[in-house]
């Protein structure tokens, strides 16, 4: 084998969460008031929008979590010592899109550059060849190694590249777009029995019931982007490159990994946990339930931060002591990565846990529940059937509503230096380390805006599928917003 | 449509033309209210009547141009006092509301901010229209507080919402109201969500307000019962429009429209003796598709092709009576002359029979059931009182019969229900089902047992679980009980069950958000038979459904029991329902029964001047029949402090000293009639406050 | 109303020994007084003996919860817990690891903070309550459209970057304020101003739009309907009915967090510079500094709980109910 695939905890548990939200998709479709609430989702132009561009960080994210070990080239000795060669593989991890982003991974430049430049951003002493061929010393920008090498003497002709480029990126952008929008059309005209025609016009006049306008439309707005960075990066550095000249782009979309596992992942370790309790103590209540308030309120009156940063700095010497455990430094990283997240989790649990608790005290009074009782079905099952699927909706309204405040709370303690481990490219190390480079004179303004965009986007469009998911679950909230 | 609309009198208040009002649900617009005319002149009540869902609601709100953000007036004239409300400004509307025009609402408990005092809330309306601050405004809230009946109105004024009995804030609304003295004042479902005795209360009230300042009174109401008390001249509404309109005694000796004729068939009244209801099939049109033509020809006995094709105009019968139907308006087919009679319920012979109950032994019998809740304060929540709920309660049911306990909101009626379930458990007394004893039994042991008794609970909405199939909700007992033996079995002990309760068989696959608030109750009786109950207690069962609705209800229960010997305990506070379905009744005041016997003893030979007040302060829906109504003072007191001695005595009008210091025995008047009174009230026909001062006479004689 | 204060201060008592027990947990169960020593004194002067001396002079040459080798009262009293976590209790928080006195460096570091944290939240509830009743007046029209994209689009943003971009654009382009520092008395403003006006603009998007969903949800309960039956104005429907009413759930959010300014914030004061008790935190953290750190998560807790009592109180101002109960 070429390779060794190395399976992290947090890919399991991401690729385990895809897998099982899609399970639990096609088992609601079953349920006709779920299978409302979803097909209000859907209609939610704001909502399939943004559920569009998160299907897109999920992929980059996903393809960041297939990770492997490329096999070592033989050395002669190796070869001869064993009959049997066996396969020696590299310490360093890598996944799927490091493969797929190989050149921006190793096309380093020294330091600074600014987007799509040619040249450093800082002068230096260089050589040049003098006018009679002598060698002359002079302070200039130095060409990049990489960004716009293809240019050779024709840096003048930069522009005009980059012009081209765009258009050709533009031309695609629009081909694949059409495509996929007479591809649309055309399936929709199947299942209505119309023409693909007026298929089209429905989607265009927002007269289907799934917003299919808004997924176009979210659709062309990545493609355009996608295809022009696309075009850029195999010659240039899109975004520019950091102080050790690394490429920003590959930066950014290492982090969006980062930032799905915190937010989705924290959530999943945590939900378990404030149904159960949150469940009991109000279903049962009596001293059950004041121990769960106990045990909440005592955690909750912790200051977050405090307790984040307390468990952090516990499980950094518990790893430090014990390197022993990690074959990879990757594996290490990943192990403080799921140690944030299930601490991030034990201070957020709280609050879905009140809420829950409070929810199942209402439920229990309800009447279907008291003739359940009055049938003396068990406890247990009165939960299983009646009282957890009735709180579903609040579930998953946690889910998406914790997305984005977990995202941004990543950025915040990576950046008191308490978040992930330094090795792990996320936005808050690449907003920390940006910080600095804004006192510079003039201003390496680049990583940060690049880590702006790409944070805001998702944030954005997790806090908008959120609102769509909560309008269309919440029997109080569909009609006052 | 407007064109046969009575001629607009030159006196009128309020005309009303050819209003219009939609809601908008998603992108398409819902008529409401579509086309209706009405008028309302200075010191005139008229009633607008229909179930609920049919617009009269959204008539009112959209007369005041409050309708909520969904609503839409489409077209229509609304003119009041002369001028034409819907093209103002918003600030000269501002002008009429609470000023020209005031509402007072159909809940109390929420129309009221419950941050502001009372003297604030209505301080408000007398700056805003009338000027006045500081004195003047305490001065006059003082006034308007006592005008509405209010004790102690300086104390009152300072106090907030919460602190005020239900009866109380209705006042309050009423205050309000009047505060702006007002020229129209419309009053939408008043007293529905109050007790009889206070219904009462009130409805006398806007009589009299209305009688001293000639005010103009547009009543909403779906109980004709009120309307026979109140109204001047009845518009019936259905379905968003106005379907027939006559004087009050015209409507109720000579109603014309089959909806309305109906709708007196449904009504269980208490002057009239048991027997089947005549029911109206089916449901009000969802306004989602509403069907061409007249929009009750679908549950009409008398429709015929035209009323499916052709919406009927406006007629007039009488000066006074105008109708929509097609019936008899020479417009060539009539349909066969007793259709009226032609019932199309679903049990035709006479539910309740009348077997002798003494015989077998009896199936349930409570004796001295208390539940008590205890009242916790102070540091270490240590328990400083006790809410008697139930405080010594002892009924008897035999097999196959019904007793309906009745009492007011808040006597402990329902928690005598879920005491015999052990949904809450009992302080003490003893409860003996199928002679074994129930108070005590650990819930494994109760657990066969629960398969003899059942209940059906008074909200449809709340008692079916949304996420589960109605099968499923069916074979829930089924499981738990162990009764069915196996799923086969169950699936066709569920087929026949929904059979029985008068539902489709194929009702088993859907959920319960597809069905009407009649058929849910429906499936929550079938949950509670499928386990083959020997005693169904139903709470309330009928209380949240209409009126044609609640006939259907009514004459499944009686089939049902005729059908399967199931015995009933009957909870409810409504006396009318009582008559059609019990053969015992048990009255119950704040957590004690205080007269029980025979349906006949209670309803027509009572002596506890309790029940005989509760008795006289139900509306009858009938011209000549009310009975001279028994003011009952102040309200029900809390059963967390009990009146000392009888509990009835500080609203009682023939109390005495001794009533204040013992609760009086059970007194047996008959075999079957017991009475917990001092005093009780003589057969005759002699006025309870005559029969007490003749009592105080001989008491102070034996003393 | 007195018995129930008595009560609530009753059940602090558990868990601020909760929460004591938990973080004396969290140091001391993985991270042994013998690593605490070997981080402390560093790689290179790391002896048996050095650390041996480093624990006796900082007491943790004791047992943890129970020392068997005392009597009496000692059993409990003469451990690291007591000795640690106990005394916090009566206010004795023991020394940074730099030797200085923590209870007295929280003195001096409360008072820049409270300037930095009180007019940020003052400012901020009443920018944000503002807003949201604006608009929820002009509800479901473009402007609460907008209004509420807005909110969304700015609570998407990271707190890091309002304050990055608020020091750039205020302090390095416009070269209004000082970037970062903290001066003494009345000359304190020009270093106050502009986090105050962050931390007031970070916050505008989430509350704002958690006031409007309370207020519009309020406008759609009947007594609303009662109000403007009574011919008042839209404002004063509005002001003296809404936000009365909404005040009660604003406040559970709000009244919690007051004692807990008092701690100052971490971003903005590391950020700006101001010696405060946040910037304090973080200096602790990043110091590992776990006196410091148990410390403020003491401070924390009571503060918390002070801060809920406080709750309950306010609701009795608002909401009558609560008052006469």
């Amino acid at each position: 084998m070429d390779f060794l695939p190395v399976i992290l905890w947090s890919d399991l548990l991401l690729w385990s969460l895809v897998l099982v939200s899609l399970v639990l998709g096609l088992l609601s479709r079953r349920n006709p008031l779920l299978r409302g609430a979803w097909r209000r989702v859907g209609a939610s132009r704001a909502g399939m929008a943004s559920a569009t561009v998160l299907l897109a960080y999920l992929l980059i994210g996903l393809l960041d979590s297939l990770h492997y070990r490329p096999r070592l080239p033989e050395t002669a000795a190796q070869t001869a010592a064993a009959d049997e060669p066996r396969a020696a593989y590299a310490v360093d991890v890598h996944s799927l899109l490091d493969r797929l982003l190989w050149s921006l991974r190793t096309r380093n430049e020294k330091t600074y550059s600014e987007p799509l430049a040619t040249r450093a951003y800082a002068k230096e002493t260089i050589e040049v060849e003098g006018p009679g061929g002598q060698r002359l010393q002079q302070r200039d920008y130095p060409r990049l190694k990489h960004g716009g090498a293809h240019l050779g003497d024709h840096e003048a002709g930069r522009h005009a590249d980059i012009g081209q480029r765009l258009l050709r990126a533009g031309g695609l952008a629009v081909l694949i777009w059409l495509v996929t929008a007479a591809w649309v059309a055309t399936a929709r005209s199947r299942a209505t029995g119309g023409t693909p025609v007026q298929a089209w016009r429905q989607i265009w006049r927002n007269q289907s019931a799934f917003a299919w306008n808004a997924v176009l439309a979210a659709f062309a707005a990545l493609l355009l982007s996608a295809a022009a960075i696309a075009f850029l990066a195999g010659d240039y550095h899109v975004f520019g490159t950091d102080k050790v000249g690394q490429d920003v782009l590959y930066q950014v979309l290492k982090s969006v990994r980062t930032a799905l596992v915190v937010g989705l992942v924290t959530t999943l370790v945590t939900l378990p946990l404030s149904i159960f309790m949150g469940v009991l103590a109000g279903y049962f209540r009596g001293w059950v339930d004041d121990l769960i308030q106990y045990l909440y309120t005592t955690l909750s009156s912790i200051p977050g931060v405090l307790l984040v940063a307390a468990a952090v700095l516990m499980i950094q010497i518990v790893i430090d002591t014990h390197p022993q455990w990690f074959v990879t430094a990757v594996e290490r990283a990943d192990l403080r990565l799921l140690a944030l997240c299930f601490i991030l989790g034990l201070t957020s649990w709280t609050s879905v846990c009140r809420l829950l608790r409070g929810e199942t005290m209402k439920l229990r009074e309800l009447e279907y529940i008291q003739a359940a009782q009055a049938f003396g079905v068990a406890d247990l099952r009165i939960i299983a059937r009646h009282i957890l699927p009735n709180l579903m909706h609040l579930v998953i309204i946690a889910l998406v509503m914790d997305f984005s405040s977990l995202v941004l709370a990543e950025a915040v303690l990576s950046y008191v230096g308490i978040g992930v481990d330094p090795t792990t490219i996320s936005f808050g190390m690449m907003i920390n380390n940006a910080r600095m480079e804004l006192a510079r004179e003039p201003v390496v303004w680049w990583s940060l805006v690049a880590a702006f965009a790409f944070m805001f986007v998702l944030v954005l469009a997790a806090n908008l599928l959120a609102d769509a998911v909560r309008d269309a679950f919440d029997p109080r909230q569909a009609g006052a917003a | 449509m407007s064109a046969g609309a009575a001629a607009t009198d030159s006196n009128a208040l309020l005309v009303v033309r050819d209003l219009r009002i939609a809601f908008l649900r998603g992108r398409q617009p819902l008529l409401a209210v579509d086309g209706i005319d009405f008028q309302v002149a200075a010191g005139e009540t008229l009633a607008l009547l229909g179930e609920s869902g049919c617009g009269k609601s959204a008539t009112a709100l959209g007369v005041l141009r409050l309708l909520p953000a969904a609503g839409r007036i489409q077209t229509g004239e609304v003119i009041f006092a002369g001028r034409e409300v819907l093209g103002l400004s918003e600030a000269e509307m501002r002008a009429i509301r609470g000023h020209g025009m005031a509402m007072i609402f159909q809940e109390p408990a929420t129309s009221l901010n419950p941050v502001l005092t009372v003297g604030r809330q209505i301080g408000e309306v007398l700056d805003r229209h009338h000027g006045l601050a500081g004195l003047a405004v305490e001065q006059r809230a003082l006034d308007l507080l006592a005008a509405v009946g209010i004790a102690d109105p300086r104390r009152r004024l300072g106090e907030y919402p919460f602190q005020l009995s239900g009866g109380m804030k209705q006042r309050v609304m009423i205050a309000i109201a009047l505060a702006g003295t007002p020229r129209l004042l419309i009053a939408d479902e008043p007293t529905t969500a109050l007790d009889v005795t206070i219904q009462a209360q009130i409805l006398e009230l806007l009589r009299e307000l209305q009688r001293q300042q000639r005010m103009g009174l547009l009543l909403i109401t779906h109980d004709l019962g009120v309307v026979a008390q109140m109204a001047h001249r009845v518009a019936v509404m259905y379905a968003g429009e106005i379907v027939e309109e006559a004087s009050r005694d015209m409507l109720f000796t000579a109603a014309r429209h089959p909806y309305t004729r109906q709708l007196f068939a449904a009504l269980p009244d208490l002057s009239r003796r048991r027997g089947p209801l005549a029911t109206i099939p089916g449901q009000v049109p969802p306004l989602t598709a509403l069907p061409v033509g007249c929009r009750f020809a679908e549950r009409c006995a008398h429709a015929w092709e035209l009323c499916r094709r052709q919406t009927p105009p406006w007629r007039h019968v009488a000066a006074t009576h105008r109708l929509r139907c097609h019936l008899n308006d020479g417009s060539g087919l009539q349909p066969d002359g007793h259709a009226d009679q032609r019932a199309r319920d679903d049990d035709p012979q006479s539910p309740v029979h009348d077997s002798p109950a003494a015989a077998t032994p009896p199936l349930l019998a409570v004796t001295d059931l208390r539940v008590h809740f205890p009242i916790r304060r102070g540091i270490l929540q240590r328990t400083v009182g006790q809410v008697r709920a139930v405080d010594g309660v002892s009924l008897t049911l035999a097999r196959g019969r019904t007793l309906a306990l009745v009492g007011e909101s808040g006597c402990g009626k329902t928690t005598v229900g879920k005491a015999i379930l052990r949904l809450v458990t009992p302080t003490g007394g003893s409860i003996r089902l199928l002679d074994r004893e129930l108070v005590g039994l650990p819930s494994r042991a109760l657990r066969p047992l629960r398969r003899s008794m059942q209940m059906v609970f008074q909200d449809p909405f709340a008692s079916l679980n949304p996420r589960l199939t109605v099968g499923e909700i069916l074979a829930e007992g089924l499981q738990a009980l162990a009764v069915g033996k196996g799923a086969k079995n169950d699936a066709d002990a569920i087929a026949a069950i929904l059979a029985q309760v008068g539902l489709d068989p194929d009702a088993g696959q859907r959920y319960p958000h597809e069905f009407s608030g009649g058929q849910r109750q429906r499936i929550a009786i079938a949950r509670a038979l499928a386990v083959q109950p020997e005693l169904l207690i139903c709470d309330e069962p009928t209380s949240a459904l209409d009126v044609s609705v609640q006939a259907q209800i009514l004459n499944l229960l009686a089939t049902l029991q005729s059908e399967l010997e199931v015995a009933y305990l009957f909870i409810t506070h409504n006396f009318a329902v009582v008559d059609h379905l019990a053969h015992e009744v048990a009255v119950m005041y704040l957590g004690r029964i205080v007269e029980s016997g025979a349906v006949d003893d209670i309803l027509r030979a009572s002596r506890h001047p309790y029940t005989r007040a509760l008795l006289s302060a139900v509306p009858s829906p009938r011209l000549d029949r009310q009975p001279e109504f028994i003011r009952l003072p102040g309200e029900i007191p809390s059963p967390a402090q009990p009146p000392t001695g009888c509990h009835f005595h500080p609203r009682c009008p023939q109390a005495q000293t001794i009533c204040r210091q013992d609760y009086p025995a059970p007194t047996a008047l008959s075999p079957t009639h017991v009475i917990h009174c001092h005093f009780p009230v003589s057969v005759d026909n002699e006025s309870p406050s005559r029969q007490a001062k003749r009592q105080a006479l001989s008491t102070t004689k034996l003393a | 109303m007195f018995a129930y204060l008595v009560r609530r201060l009753l059940y602090a008592v558990p868990i601020l020994i909760g929460v004591n027990l938990l973080t004396f947990a969290l140091f001391f169960m993985v991270n042994t007084p013998d690593d605490m020593a070997r981080m402390q004194l560093g790689v290179k002067r790391v002896t048996p003996e050095a650390i041996a001396k480093w624990k006796a002079d900082r007491g943790y040459d004791r047992p943890l919860f129970i020392n068997s080798a005392a009597s009496g009262v000692g059993i409990v009293t003469e451990t690291i817990f007591f000795d640690k976590s106990a005394r916090m209790f009566v206010g004795d928080f023991g020394r940074a690891e730099d030797g200085r006195d923590i209870a007295r460096e929280i003195t001096a570091r409360m008072g820049p903070s409270l300037a930095i944290a009180l007019p940020s939240f003052l400012l901020g509830l009443l920018v944000t309550v503002s807003f949201a009743l604006l608009l929820t007046f002009f509800r479901a029209s473009y402007l609460d459209f907008w209004g509420v994209v807005l909110c969304v689009a700015m609570m998407s943003i990271s707190t890091l970057f309002y304050i990055i971009g608020g020091q750039f654009l205020v302090s390095k382009v416009w070269r209004l304020v000082p970037i970062s520092g903290y001066g003494a008395g009345l000359d304190a403003w020009k270093f106050v101003i502009l986090p105050v006006a962050i931390g007031v603009i970070a916050g505008i998007g989430a509350s704002a739009r958690w006031y409007r969903t309370i207020f519009i949800e309020e406008i759609d309960k009947d007594y609303v309907r009662t109000a403007r039956a009574k011919g008042l104005s839209e404002w004063s429907v509005l002001f003296r009915h809404v936000l009365r009413n909404g005040m009660i759930p604003i406040l559970t959010g709000v009244v919690v967090v007051i004692p807990l300014l008092f701690m100052g914030s971490l971003l903005s004061e590391s950020f700006f510079g101001i010696p405060g008790l946040g910037s304090y935190t973080i200096d602790a953290i990043n110091a590992q500094d776990f006196a410091v750190v148990r410390a403020m998560v003491f401070i924390g807790s009571v503060l918390y709980i002070v801060g809920l009592t406080l709750t309950d109180l306010s609701y009795t101002l608002v909401d009558p109910r609560i008052r006469f109960e």
